[in-house]
């Protein structure tokens, strides 16, 4: 057993699970709003917003949002933990990755809801 | 006269500042020899030159090493397998101390291997006789079993290169399988929960560098996957 308290889930077991889950997740709004792009040609602004305006979607953005702040913390989490040896750079690191995820998160469902 | 290209690693901490790469030319005389044979030929030509083997019939796993590029045991490997343009290059094991030459220290894979408990956890008092098993509960020990510990597929792995102290490594999580997967062992749910880290198992990205190279065609891949089932299944 390897003790780890920077890492999402607190467990590779559930990180490798959400980690997958938000794929998915992520695979299907990709899809969706690329689907989405392609059947409006022409759009515009209303349309646009009038999408973003109903609660299904921003329950689906939202839901999108939190699975790239999950998958990205585990990703970048991962990777740190392969190539940032010293402790303080790889805490450090760490660190401003989680905050910056926070950060965007927030920012994130203030676009949604504020408009 | 057939003359092969050999280029052998080099370094003696002793005496060598750094590593070098010494260069032999070895007749084979035609023949398809095994890479072992060839390193015997070139021993003749420098006998300061360290390697380990021993039974040279891929049994021990004394003589895993490098050659040109692929991780293998020399003894059971034909030129005619890696030879390209006539050059053959050796290297030690990637990813583990040189001691010399071709020798490495595998402290450490044995450590990793340690930690797994590589015997049989059974409390319940011995029957008279054996600890019966079912033909097909016995089955599925087959490709598990095998493992001859050579650190082949470890040392072909990014995962065990980054993080050796941490990861398990190809080589002792399909040790660790074959104990989870033996009917007669107790201590199932113990093991389990030495491995739901980020690092023991799920450090393994799956890119099958351990089943490319396991010179006794084992896949540690697929027993990885079946770990992670396990762990799902216990956890869900």
């Amino acid at each position: 057993m390897v003790t780890n308290i920077t890492n999402f889930g607190r467990s590779g077991l559930s990180d490798w699970l959400i980690q997958r889950f938000s794929a998915v997740i992520l695979a299907l709004y990709t899809l969706f709003i690329v689907a989405y792009l392609l059947l409006n040609p022409g759009l515009d602004y209303a349309t646009w917003s009038g999408l973003f305006a109903q609660t299904w979607m921003r329950i689906f953005s939202l839901l999108a949002f939190v699975s790239i702040a999950a998958h990205a913390w585990i990703g970048l989490w991962t990777v740190t933990t392969d190539y940032l040896k010293p402790t303080g750079i790889r805490l450090a690191v760490q660190s401003a990755i989680i905050l910056a995820i926070f950060v965007f998160l927030v920012w994130g469902i203030q676009i949604l809801w504020g408009a | 006269m057939s003359t092969l290209q050999v280029s052998v690693y080099r370094y003696n901490p002793e005496t060598d500042s750094a590593p070098y790469m010494q260069e032999f030319q070895v007749d084979t005389k035609g023949r398809d020899l095994m890479v072992l044979d060839v390193l015997h030929l070139t021993k003749e030509q420098d006998s300061s030159m360290a390697y380990r083997r021993s039974c040279r019939e891929g049994v021990c796993g004394s003589d895993g090493m490098n050659m040109n590029g692929k991780n293998g045991l020399a003894c059971i490997t034909p030129l005619s397998e890696v030879v390209k343009n006539n050059k053959l290059v050796l290297r030690p094991l990637p990813g583990l101390p040189v001691i010399r030459d071709l020798v490495v220290d595998m402290g450490i894979f044995y450590k990793q291997y340690e930690r797994i408990q590589p015997y049989l956890q059974n409390d319940t008092p011995a029957p008279a006789i054996e600890r019966l098993q079912s033909p097909e509960d016995r089955d599925k020990l087959d490709g598990l079993y095998e493992c001859i510990l050579c650190a082949c597929c470890s040392t072909s792995c990014p995962s065990f290169w980054w993080n050796p102290d941490k990861f398990v490594g190809p080589a002792g999580l399909l040790q660790s399988y074959r104990f989870l997967a033996d009917s007669r062992d107790e201590a199932t749910s113990e093991r389990l929960a030495e491995l739901e880290d980020p690092f023991s198992v799920f450090r393994c990205r799956g890119i099958m560098n351990c089943v490319a190279v396991c010179p006794k065609g084992l896949n540690p891949t697929r027993a990885i996957g079946k770990i992670r089932e396990m762990l799902l299944a216990n956890a869900t």
